[in-house]
């Protein structure tokens, strides 16, 4: 496996993902600068990392959305390639359009950073295929801007397709259904609040986001 | 025709004395501009005139101190070939004009002072104290400056993508109307790659980048050595406006930049703008400085020459390149969406000289500007103090209620309201977050982590500053020691009052030299750090508040937790119950919390047992003999116990028999103690036998019960819920 980690200017995160999956994981990673208009052919998942991209200036993901690379990853996802995006990266995808809904404003109005349990909801994704459905993971979250919403029909639709992927065990941020993770209608695309690549190595207190990068790993391998 | 008249003088904080010396250097009349240049380079933030004298006393060496004070900041040596750069500062004055900028930008100033070395940020440390939330007057203030402060750390820190990783948070009337920010930082810098703040090389360029200057923070540095009247209030357009997005770009332009090799120095612009980075690179190289104003990115148009030098804008760094090398530079900062301009070049006469479109507008050697400040023996005679040596009649009426009541109190409560708002683990390197005795990061290059603690008590250095000093830095360092890591270099802030006045003058001497005797005693040099004076506002006083930042050494590895974390083990006292008596008991949190009151003396501390107890935690640590250790300090072995218990797991314990008063006894602050608990208590035994201390076996864990036999005895949960919840509710009012 091998992991394209976008680095817009503004991430924070870029570092942290790309060391979960080289260290942590014993993958292979790449950074993918934010003006490349193509992702290369040996990356195999690309990961959108946490950050402030372009500043979160306008609104979060508001303007990485028109950068280059994000034009390359929509053609990667349309092409069945296996999309991340956590925290940032969430907000980035749903901005984009490669995931429904939006993130706004927590409901307590303040950044929280705290470790969180999530329930995986479904185990047919290719991050999930090693965890078990209802498993209890526990993960940080680390955002301003986390509270998942979207039509009541979408998110309808999205728990009749079983799209839902993880649900805060106790809702921080005042998301809509707890939803805390949703894939798209491929299955190949996921955004998420919480932080796996921070519960990926034993001296952070959690290994728990390591089963998302296993899945990846097994399904991969498998093709 | 002369524009300086004693008024303008006045107007610039400059005593007609001081005026004098600037006529007496420049041997004619300073232009407008040439006085703003000399009124900040020689204002109390920039110069330290007044502490000047007595931050000699303090240690500044070691085998590990690659670089001490006089740059950006210190450097210690921590092997592999990597070094950490770390300081304090403060930014009090801007804090409480206008909380949120005034904090975020202060996070930003430090920040650069990291990475202008070359470090990449890898832990952002805060100590900030307030007047008390529930003031009927001022209450509301407070509240609101709090927030402010803190959301303006976390906004700032937050976008950098510097994790927040701990600090402390107190409060006390006399931070009402002047309370502190000081924010403490630390980066990871490749041994042979440190950059200095210095102009070599003649003919070399000038290079200016970053954001564009704008008027924001005109005299910044000058407010800061000001106390605030009711005039300063006007003064909010002082305050500088950050942008974390533009520093992360910075950061990671800057170490790109210094990566080519075409960067000979590099400063950034902090206090006292493109004024104060030009002379000191120049004066450090013994170098000339020439610039036109012209060729500065400017973010409005008609700013005069006084305005563009004094400017504070932010997120700005000022380069000094090799010579045909430009372009290099140039192409880092575009590729990161930056402005970069040469403004001038590097001279052979020593001289700062400004232009403004050719046509020269200050001419100063800058030597004058950054070694020739004058420099203040001020007048000291014996330290403020207001209050009696003997203790007031108090007795207490409910053992368990008074333990509550502290836990709740603002000093001891829960912080997590604060230090969720804090990104505490971006950079994965976070070992022990906010919340413990120190925070620990690794270090991802080498097999070894950091752990930083920052302390003060205006308390103590109120009732005497030298032994107050004494015992902080004694507490930070047995922080630092109670995770298992070995104290190696301190930096300091040291927070008072007017030193004109000599009694706030001779709490400043006190406490340095109080300072430079415990570092030197626990052998963590002092490599730098920040002088914050005339905090006092309407004549009041803060009380005298030295913050000493400490950073320790350990390998990588799971640190020791501050609770207990399972039931039947044994809890010992490592240190023993301590001596006291009511005159030392006038400082602790029981005699400001529960009597209101504060009298007689800070604790007795015997720096040797402290050293030895220190040595002996360190010792059990790396021995993975202990389960869990806390350090005991404010609110004493109650409060320390209570704490510890925390995750649920509680213990029942039986103090040994004690002439001591029950208040004395389970409430005073004496240090040199260590709570712990252990499944190998002989082991325990033997090498603090070894280390010549006490370690006193008082009991068990168990579940969800505090039991101090014949005292109290609480649940877990009667002890946890109004200590987790009490800042909430203040801030709610």
């Amino acid at each position: 496996m091998k992991a394209g980690v976008v680095v817009f200017p503004g991430s924070n995160c870029d570092h942290d993902a790309y060391y979960a999956v080289t260290q942590n994981v014993g993958a292979q990673a790449a950074f993918l600068w934010h003006q490349q208009a193509a992702i290369p052919g040996d990356v195999d998942v690309v990961i959108l990392p946490g950050g402030f991209s372009y500043g979160d200036y306008l609104r979060c993901g508001a303007i990485a959305k028109f950068s280059p690379i994000i034009g390359a990853v929509k053609q990667f996802a349309a092409a069945g390639g296996i999309v991340m995006g956590f925290c940032n990266g969430f907000q980035i995808l749903t901005e984009s359009g490669l995931l429904p809904g939006a993130l706004i404003r927590n409901t307590g109005l303040k950044f929280r950073c705290h470790p969180v349990d999530l329930r995986v909801e479904t185990t047919h994704t290719p991050f999930t295929s090693l965890a078990e459905k209802g498993q209890i993971l526990n993960i940080p979250i680390a955002h301003g801007e986390g509270c998942y919403t979207a039509e009541p029909h979408v998110l309808d639709q999205l728990e009749a397709e079983d799209r839902i992927v993880f649900r805060y065990v106790q809702n921080p941020n005042g998301s809509a259904r707890d939803i805390a993770g949703i894939c798209n209608a491929g299955r190949n695309v996921l955004g998420m609040m919480p932080h796996p690549e921070r519960a990926a190595d034993p001296l952070m207190g959690s290994t728990d986001g390591l089963v998302l990068f296993r899945s990846l790993l097994s399904v991969l391998a498998a093709k | 025709m002369s524009t300086i008249t004693p008024e303008v003088v006045a107007a610039h904080s400059l005593t007609p004395d001081e005026y004098q010396k600037i006529l007496s250097l420049l041997g004619r009349e300073p232009s407008l501009t040439e006085l703003g240049i000399f009124s900040v380079m020689w204002s109390e933030h920039c110069s330290y005139k007044s502490s000047k004298v007595h931050l000699k006393k303090l240690p500044t060496r070691s085998q590990l101190v690659l670089l001490g004070p006089g740059e950006n900041a210190g450097i210690i040596d921590i092997g592999h070939g990597y070094g950490i750069a770390f300081k304090i500062e403060s930014h009090n004055h801007p804090s409480f004009i206008e909380p949120f900028q005034g904090a975020a930008t202060g996070v930003g100033g430090i920040l650069r002072d990291i990475f202008t070395m070359g470090a990449r940020p890898i832990a952002v440390l805060d100590s900030i104290r307030f007047g008390p939330l529930d003031d009927p007057k001022t209450g509301a203030r407070n509240r609101r400056i709090l927030e402010g402060v803190v959301s303006g750390i976390a906004h700032y820190g937050n976008c950098f993508g510097v994790p927040t990783v701990g600090g402390e948070c107190v409060f006390h009337k006399s931070y009402d109307g002047n309370p502190l920010v000081n924010v403490f930082a630390l980066g990871v810098i490749p041994k042979d790659k440190i950059f200095f703040g210095r102009a070599e090389g003649i003919g070399n360029p000038v290079i200016y980048v970053g954001a564009k200057t704008g008027r924001d923070g005109i005299h910044g540095a000058t407010m800061a050595s000001d106390e605030f009247t009711e005039e300063s209030k006007q003064k909010r357009p002082n305050v500088q406006m950050g942008d974390p997005f533009l520093e992360k770009l910075l950061l990671e332009a800057c170490l790109e930049a210094m990566h080519t090799g075409a960067v000979v120095g590099i400063q950034d612009m902090g206090a006292a703008g493109l004024t104060c980075s030009t002379c000191e690179m120049g004066s450090r190289a013994g170098t000339g400085v020439e610039i036109d104003l012209q060729y500065v990115p400017q973010r409005e148009t008609g700013m005069s020459p006084y305005e563009i030098m004094l400017s504070e804008s932010q997120e700005r760094m000022l380069l000094v390149a090799d010579k045909g090398r430009e372009q290099e530079i140039f192409d880092v900062f575009n590729k990161w969406g930056l402005d970069s301009a040469t403004i001038g070049f590097v001279t052979d006469d020593g001289m700062l000289r400004v232009r403004d479109h050719g046509a020269i507008v200050a001419e100063i050697r800058n030597r004058d500007l950054a070694d020739e400040a004058p420099i203040y023996d001020r007048p000291h005679t014996r330290p403020h103090r207001n209050v009696p040596m003997e203790a007031p009649a108090f007795a207490s009426a409910d053992l368990k209620a008074d333990l509550i009541r502290l836990l709740a109190s603002g000093d001891l409560c829960s912080k997590r309201w604060i230090y969720e708002q804090y990104d505490y683990m971006v950079r994965t390197n976070t070992l022990a977050g906010p919340g413990g005795d120190a925070a620990v990061v690794r270090v991802k290059e080498t097999g070894t982590s950091v752990a930083m603690s920052l302390d003060g008590n205006g308390r103590y250095c109120y009732l005497d500053p030298r032994e107050g000093a004494k015992l902080v830095v004694a507490e930070a360092c047995r922080n630092v020691s109670t995770v298992g890591a070995l104290p190696v270099a301190a930096t300091n802030n040291l927070n008072f009052g007017n030193p004109q006045r000599p009694e706030i003058m001779a709490q400043l001497v006190e406490a340095i030299e109080g300072m430079a005797e415990a570092c030197l005693h626990f052998e963590t040099p002092i490599t730098g750090g920040n002088v914050s004076l005339y905090n006092e506002t309407l004549g009041e006083g803060i009380l005298p508040t030295p913050v000493i930042g400490i950073v320790g050494l350990l390998p990588t590895q799971a640190p020791v937790p501050s609770r207990f974390r399972a039931a039947g083990r044994t809890v010992m006292l490592l240190g023993g119950v301590g001596a006291t008596d009511e005159v030392h008991f006038g400082g602790t949190q029981y005699a400001h919390v529960l009597l209101g009151q504060m009298w007689g003396l800070p604790p007795a501390l015997d720096m040797a047992l402290e050293k030895r107890v220190q040595a002996a935690i360190r010792e059990m640590v790396a021995a993975g003999v202990v389960d869990s250790a806390h350090d005991l300090s404010d609110g004493g072995f109650a409060v320390g116990l209570a704490e510890a218990s925390f995750d649920g797991v509680g213990a029942a314990v039986t103090l040994p028999a004690s002439a001591l008063r029950p208040e004395l006894l389970l409430f005073h602050e004496g240090p040199s103690r260590i709570l712990l608990s252990t499944n190998s208590p002989e082991e325990v035994t033997k090498l603090a036998d070894k280390h010549g201390v006490p370690a006193v076996a008082i009991g068990a864990t168990v579940n969800g019960q505090v039991v101090i036999e014949g005292y109290l005895s609480a649940t877990v949960e009667e002890l946890h819920q109004p200590w987790a919840k009490a800042l909430e509710s203040a801030l709610n009012g």
